[in-house]
């Protein structure tokens, strides 16, 4: 597929003085400056979000990860103009999403989570629809190289309705596509998805990031995050509890990890800090005093284990202690806890 | 075409892939009106001195299908695609509150005219009515069919459910059309009800629009256009600032 410009425009209005100076130095793609979201709900205000301040910068893939309930598809609504933000402000490019919102959407290509579709029309009906509602006029060059490129070229004609789950995604792609933004936002586009249409899914993104564009993501698959994203945010209860680059996430949790499989009960002692997924359990070692006692452990309990290995911490392991971290400081510091530099 | 033609143009063919539902079937409902009223009707009711009730009827049926259905078009493209998630294509877009109303409105009336057009044709088979002032027609046409249309989008918009939107129509929009005289004149209903029935903004609609058949009416048309187009500023003002404002839409 033909890349398409990337540049940075402005949002056709005079910059202040101080935008100006601030101009010189090279904006971010997308700056969430102290983005707080409050509902009220019957059981009392609601904080979904809690004073977010983050940068994407130009070109880069980031990952914005977190359980669910924390806040990601909230920042994200907000970015997009679904949801207004209680406080704080979130620009693209320098356009404000509230002020300059015409502009700012112009830069965004978002993918939605939710499998959604209109019934009424065909894939192309679809795909044009949404190029005149960005006023993009004789876009049918571009809907066809869209098409051939995520695999819909025979599926133009169908219906919505017809199509599985993973075209259907197919579709949501193409149509976030079909003006040329510069900045793409993906929220958790693989849930669901088959592995061969997940490798094609990524295969063109980080095409797309190659050639210049800002990707914005949220996924529950850490392997992904791990793979693609430079940089990573992680969300839990509204609050960034995590930011750097993958790199140097993955690096502060240096350690290894002893897997093996068993059938047996642990010990206590190895119990209370395994991660166990049915036969499978995950001890976070340090270092060869710790796997050496572990298996100890084991044997003095008489526990016969299958298929042991050891493996470098993932992004999952860092996830994992991220979050436990960020709990117990929420714990000891009451409602307002403080971000962590990283794992 | 710009944002606006584009939902216009969407929202059009939305209804147009299924006309035999949305054009065909009220079409076949007001000619049923038309058939059994009139004939159990003709002789029992004397409306205006020189005007027999069938060729009475048509201007009401006509009204009544073009209000209903410039109705029914905006308010349930905006619930089902509030209730399907799709309206979010559109919401993803930099098109303005102005170019929702626009496109909602203008698609609308098309519905509602189209359906209107199409009852008028085929009551001619039974029913030859006279054109007094054929631009009152066109005026109260147009703008009966732009303030239920405008009323669809704020009915669309406050509707969670299928059920509410149900109850909107069903509690609201048709006993509305059903007491503003489209099967009766007015002035044969005791003072009190010619009195309430004054109070309902859809009786001016229909009056003044037949008005432009008979060169006869209940009410003056001057003071019919008055009433409704003032109604219909009041409605738009609404409409726009719960668009503007992103109401049940934008959290």
């Amino acid at each position: 597929m033909a890349p398409w410009p990337v540049a940075v425009q402005g949002c056709g209005r005079k910059p202040t003085r101080a935008e100006a100076v601030k101009s010189l130095s090279p904006m971010p793609a997308v700056s969430f400056q102290s983005v707080s979201k409050t509902y009220s709900t019957p059981r009392g205000p609601f904080h979904a979000l809690s004073g977010v301040s983050l940068d994407i910068e130009e070109g880069e893939f980031f990952g914005l990860l977190g359980p669910n309930g924390a806040g990601k598809t909230t920042l994200i609504s907000i970015l997009a103009g679904l949801a207004r933000a209680s406080s704080g402000r979130v620009l693209v490019q320098g356009c404000d999403v509230q002020a300059d919102f015409s502009q700012a959407r112009r830069k965004l290509g978002v993918v939605p989570q939710e499998l959604v579709f209109d019934p009424f029309f065909n894939v192309r009906e679809a795909l044009r629809f949404q190029s005149g509602y960005f006023g993009v006029k004789g876009n049918d060059d571009w809907i066809d190289e869209l098409l051939h490129s995520l695999g819909l070229a025979d599926k133009a004609q169908a219906n919505m309705r017809q199509l599985s789950g993973g075209m259907k995604r197919r579709v949501l792609v193409a149509q976030a596509l079909v003006h040329k933004p510069p900045i793409i936002v993906l929220d958790e586009p693989t849930a669901g998805v088959d592995v061969e249409l997940r490798q094609t899914l990524w295969h063109f993104i980080a095409k797309l990031n190659k050639q210049g564009h800002t990707v914005l993501l949220t996924t529950h698959y850490l392997e992904e995050a791990e793979a693609l994203c430079g940089r990573i945010a992680m969300l839990k209860n509204g609050r960034v509890v995590a930011l750097d680059r993958t790199s140097e996430l993955l690096r502060a949790a240096s350690g290894n990890v002893l897997v093996f499989k068993t059938d047996s009960a642990l010990p206590d002692a190895l119990a209370a800090q395994a991660r166990v997924t049915g036969r499978v359990v995950q001890l976070a070692a340090n270092d060869a005093q710790d796997i050496e006692r572990f298996l100890a452990t084991l044997r003095e309990a008489g526990v016969e284990v299958q298929d042991i290995e050891i493996r470098r911490a993932d992004l999952e392991d860092v996830f994992l202690n991220v979050m436990a971290a960020a709990a117990a400081a929420e714990e000891t510091a009451g409602a307002s806890p403080q971000p962590l530099e990283h794992a | 075409m710009t944002g606006w033609q584009m939902l216009f143009y969407k929202e059009v063919l939305r209804f147009w892939k299924v006309s035999f539902q949305t054009v065909g079937a009220p079409v076949l409902t007001a000619v049923l009106y038309l058939l059994i009223f009139g004939h159990v009707l003709q002789d029992h009711v004397k409306v205006y001195d020189r005007i027999d009730y069938i060729s009475f009827l048509v201007p009401g049926l006509v009204m009544m299908s073009v209000l209903q259905n410039a109705f029914a078009n905006s308010s349930s493209s905006l619930v089902q695609s509030k209730i399907m998630g799709s309206l979010v294509f559109q919401l993803l877009t930099p098109m303005s509150h102005r170019a929702w109303f626009l496109a909602y409105v203008g698609s609308s009336m098309v519905r509602g005219l189209v359906v209107g057009l199409g009852v008028f044709l085929v009551t001619l088979v039974f029913a030859r009515p006279e054109l007094a002032a054929p631009l009152w027609i066109i005026v109260f046409a147009l703008l009966g069919a732009a303030l239920l249309a405008t009323l669809g989008i704020i009915a669309g918009l406050w509707a969670d459910k299928f059920d509410q939107m149900a109850a909107f129509q069903n509690f609201i929009i048709v006993p509305m059309t059903f007491l503003s005289g489209v099967f009766y004149s007015i002035s044969s209903l005791p003072p009190f009800w010619q009195a309430v029935s004054h109070l309902n903004p859809f009786f001016y609609m229909i009056d003044g629009f037949r008005y432009g058949f008979f060169g006869q009416s209940d009410a003056s048309p001057w003071l019919s256009l008055g009433i409704v187009g003032t109604a219909w500023l009041c409605v738009s003002a609404l409409a726009l600032q719960l668009l503007r404002t992103g109401y049940k839409i934008r959290s």
